[in-house]
């Protein structure tokens, strides 16, 4: 028998691995699956250019005020010196200078720099949360109806069903409109925006939890929850110590896919002016307002341009992440 | 971007004893010129390339529903302009540009209206001869019954309410629906088939403008379908319908019957009409600037997209008109929300708004309008030019005096309070957010509050319990008259008895037991010139009271048809005049 540079029996787990970057002659140390995961991560170019921009589009949200100090003017103050009276265009058609770095709104010249990062503050903070939400009801009864099966597994997959039927766009026009001003001790955008998150977390629960009710079925039967079962285990334990951790990976890619699609939806109820109250900066109310002057581009661009961007950004990194959890779902 | 007239006469409008009609007045009748050069505003005080050439198709689009064909029930300028082509009612505007298009004449009747005790029985003479589309003559019942269905508010929810406010009715009337063989004759008479009596519960002497109501457009009871007659309005003008698919389009096409012996103004020159509805409004612009189309038929002027492009363009800025509207768009401090009980507070709100910005908000002054100090727009006669809280130079507020206000009204850092407004409408959006800016300058943070326009006035900013309870300390609203008079035009939004607890007054705020006097005392005066100098005088008692911050007179900028004739604004509409067009 050939012994070569590893032993056979050090190979064997992490052999079949493209990645891997086990190098004949250096001393081969046992690795983790998540940072194997890690290491195909890195090695995905666009993905990793997808999570540049994410944490270059969180940190923006985070600092907004200390940019928009530095760079621009208070996102509500209006330079109505910059616009031509008869046209409501400003003047010079854009206003783009020096002071104002994507120009400003017609009408009352408001900077649109400083109104795209104090958008990404609504569109990140309303996404994350909404999807945080989902993710948290999603993963629990999923795996509750995957794990007892049964009538347990009927009712949620039923609800499941009810919920994916639910014209959700139609029910969240008509409750922002009912919602009143003060509620559960918020008001104002704060009490909005909680709304937004409760419609969009609440009603996007069914993605996940379907997906997270099939892992389940398929992993409650493999033979180390026999085993555990066999052990004397119960449903707790097996739950939380055998079936949670094998769920990580598909829930945090689906969270990763659902934080775009939730962006899109607060873009698209801001622009039909069921989100965050005028003068209150958005990005899908930024483009309403634009709609109105679509032959003044720039308005448009930039608030669209920044959806475009975030949302690119967020699924390309998502399907990074699946390829690198996942393998064996690779194209 | 509709905006319907909502004047109702209040019940104290009976009082009005020998209100006689006055109208137009102020500019000079330079009307009857006409021009044929393209420049801005060739159209407006007269015609613009006058033809009596015969023939073609005229295409009109409207970018939302028409409100209804329905004579009885219709309630919009656009409609009633548009109405004269396939209606006809007892009096009418003159088709004329410049002053003259405000004045009253004979259009079903033979003449005006004649009474001899003093406003309160009017009668009409018919032209004989008269014909509908069916080649039934017209008869003075046609047009009593058309009266009496269009009071039937059930049926016809949405129209002018005067007839049933004014005629001597029999109580509990409800319409020839429902109270069928009621003998109406104490309020409407019919002596013989060409003679009409109306008589009022008191005198009116401003009825004329009521007989040129489109509800005097005659009816025949024999194809009456009540609320399904706008799917076929039975035509008296010289246009009757062709097709008619509710909700899509519309087209006229001559009508055999109409005779131009009995009718004095109107030249019916194009063959067709063809109107589409529910067009998206920046398609309408682009397509009207190609030539594709005729005329945007609602007339409120274009979208703030085009704006740049046609104004920015003196060749394109030749093809427009800029009327007046007759309208004020304001907004209502309301004395019952604190700290707007104190005057002070409201005149640091005068001095504080940014004027400038206000008509920016609106269009700036072309598509929005001249910026407002006054109450009464200049159409409107008795109107006094007179500004109480100059905003300085630039009009973009006198914050310096507004700290004084705000020193004296005991708030010296300024307060809280909310801005309503209609969450349809970008423009009062705007507005809100101008004013948040303006006034914040002084220390008054205002939160921005949009509720749905359909129960605006009835649940929201004109509900008084409502508007306390949620401190709605500024509201944004808008008037214009149904006519140019300086009664209908005030009486609805300054006198406090017409303000219910219940909610649906347009008066969100002035509550001044003064002003309903001297609305009272004006009412009961005979002379006109007199009476109007009191409209005049109630506008400044307002305004130094404070309760209305005015912003804009309104204007809108129409894009000029290219290819038809004979093209002016009438003034009564505020838009072109869709009676005398023609095809070049």
């Amino acid at each position: 028998m050939v012994v070569g540079p590893g032993t056979v029996s050090d190979q064997a787990p992490v052999a079949p691995d493209p990645a891997g970057g086990s190098v004949p002659g250096k001393a081969i140390e046992g690795r983790s699956l998540g940072r194997i995961a890690w290491t195909r991560l890195k090695r995905d170019k666009v993905a990793m250019a997808g999570g540049y921009v994410v944490v270059f589009l969180i940190l923006v949200a985070v600092f907004a005020p200390l940019i928009v100090k530095l760079l621009g003017d208070p996102p509500n103050e209006f330079h109505q010196n910059l616009i031509d009276v008869n046209t409501l265009a400003p003047k010079g058609g854009t206003g783009i200078s020096g002071d104002h770095l994507f120009g400003v709104e017609p009408q009352n010249g408001r900077d649109i720099f400083s109104r795209v990062v104090y958008g990404a503050r609504i569109s990140l903070l309303i996404a994350f949360l909404a999807t945080g939400l989902s993710v948290v009801i999603g993963a629990t009864l999923g795996v509750v109806a995957g794990f007892f099966g049964g009538w347990v597994d009927a009712l949620i997959s039923r609800a499941m069903d009810v919920f994916l039927a639910f014209p959700l766009l139609v029910f969240s026009i008509a409750l922002a409109g009912v919602i009143p001003d003060k509620a559960f001790g918020l008001s104002g955008d704060a009490l909005r925006i909680a709304m937004l998150i409760f419609i969009i977390g609440f009603f996007s629960w069914p993605y996940i939890g379907r997906i997270v009710r099939g892992q389940t079925l398929s992993l409650r039967e493999r033979e180390f929850v026999d085993a555990a079962r066999s052990l004397g285990a119960r449903g707790p334990y097996i739950i939380f110590k055998e079936l949670l951790p094998n769920l990580v990976a598909p829930i945090l890619i689906y969270a990763t896919l659902l934080i775009p699609t939730n962006i899109l939806f607060e873009a698209a109820l801001s622009f039909l002016g069921v989100g965050v109250r005028p003068p209150t900066a958005s990005w899908g109310g930024m483009l309403s307002d634009a709609a109105r002057f679509y032959t003044i581009w720039h308005f448009m661009f930039f608030p669209g341009m920044a959806i475009f961007i975030t949302v690119l950004a967020f699924n390309l990194f998502g399907d990074g992440l699946r390829d690198a959890l996942d393998p064996k779902g690779r194209r | 971007m509709i905006q319907r007239t909502r004047v109702l006469v209040a019940a104290t409008a009976a009082l009005a004893l020998g209100l006689t009609a006055a109208c137009g007045g102020g500019k000079d009748d330079s009307s009857s010129g006409s021009s044929a050069k393209a420049e801005f505003n060739a159209a407006l005080d007269k015609v613009f390339n006058p033809s009596e050439k015969k023939g073609g198709t005229i295409r009109l689009a409207n970018s939302g529903d028409w409100d209804t064909l329905d004579p009885g029930e219709t309630y919009y300028g656009y409609s009633w302009d548009f109405l004269r082509l396939y209606g006809r009612s007892l009096l009418t505007f003159k088709a004329s540009p410049g002053a003259a298009g405000n004045e009253l004449t004979p259009d079903l009747a033979e003449g005006l209206g004649e009474t001899n005790d003093n406003g309160k029985t009017w009668t009409y003479k018919l032209r004989k001869g008269v014909k509908f589309e069916d080649g039934t003559e017209v008869k003075s019942a046609d047009v009593k019954y058309a009266v009496l269905r269009s009071i039937d508010k059930a049926t016809f929810p949405n129209g002018p309410a005067y007839f049933e406010q004014f005629l001597n009715l029999p109580a509990g009337y409800k319409g020839p629906y429902k109270s069928k063989g009621v003998n109406t004759d104490q309020a409407i008479s019919t002596p013989d088939d060409s003679t009409i009596v109306f008589h009022l519960k008191q005198a009116f002497g401003g009825f004329d403008y009521m007989a040129a109501l489109p509800q005097t457009v005659p009816v025949p009871q024999a194809k009456d379908t009540a609320a399904k007659y706008k799917e076929h309005v039975v035509s008296t003008g010289p246009y009757m319908f062709d097709q008619n698919n509710l909700g899509k389009n519309f087209s006229l096409k001559r009508n055999p019957n109409w005779s131009a012996e009995t009718d004095p103004f109107r030249k019916a020159l194009p063959d067709r009409f063809e109107v589409s509805l529910n067009v998206n409004a920046d398609d309408i612009d682009n397509r009207l600037l190609s030539g594709d189309l005729d005329i945007d038929v609602v007339g409120t002027g274009v979208q703030p997209a085009t704006l740049g492009r046609v104004v920015g363009d003196p060749t394109a800025k030749a093809g427009t008109d800029n009327p007046n509207q007759s309208r004020l768009w304001y907004t209502s401090i309301v004395g019952t929300v604190k700290p707007f009980d104190n005057i002070d507070c409201r005149k640091a709100v005068q001095y504080a708004a940014d004027r400038t910005g206000y008509q920016t908000a609106y269009g700036g002054p072309l598509a929005g309008g001249d910026i407002a100090s006054t109450v009464m727009p200049p159409t409107i006669p008795g109107y006094q030019k007179f500004d109480l809280y100059p905003a300085g130079p630039d009009n973009t507020g006198d914050v310096a005096k507004a700290k004084e206000a705000l020193a004296a009204c005991g708030q010296p850092n300024g307060f809280s309070t909310n801005i309503a407004y209609r969450a349809e409408r970008p423009k009062e959006k705007a507005t809100a957010e101008s004013l948040q800016q303006s006034l914040a300058r002084v220390g008054i943070k205002l939160t921005l509050k949009p509720f749905p326009q359909g129960d605006y006035f009835s649940q929201y900013a004109g509900n008084p319990p409502y508007v306390k309870a949620n401190n709605l300390g500024l509201v944004l609203n808008g008037w214009g008259a149904d006519w140019n008079d300086g009664f209908g035009y005030l009486s609805q939004i300054v006198d406090s008895r017409v303000i219910r607890e219940t909610g649906g007054s347009s008066n969100a705020s002035v509550r001044d037991p003064d002003v309903d006097k001297l609305l009272d005392a004006a009412v009961g005066n005979t002379d006109a010139k007199a009476r109007e100098a009191q409209w005049g005088a109630i506008d400044k008692k307002v305004m130094e009271d404070a309760f209305i911050l005015p912003g804009v007179y309104a204007k809108a900028l129409l894009i000029r048809p290219k290819k038809l004739t004979n093209v002016y604004v009438n003034p009564a509409y505020n838009m072109y005049d869709y009676v005398a067009l023609g095809v070049a």
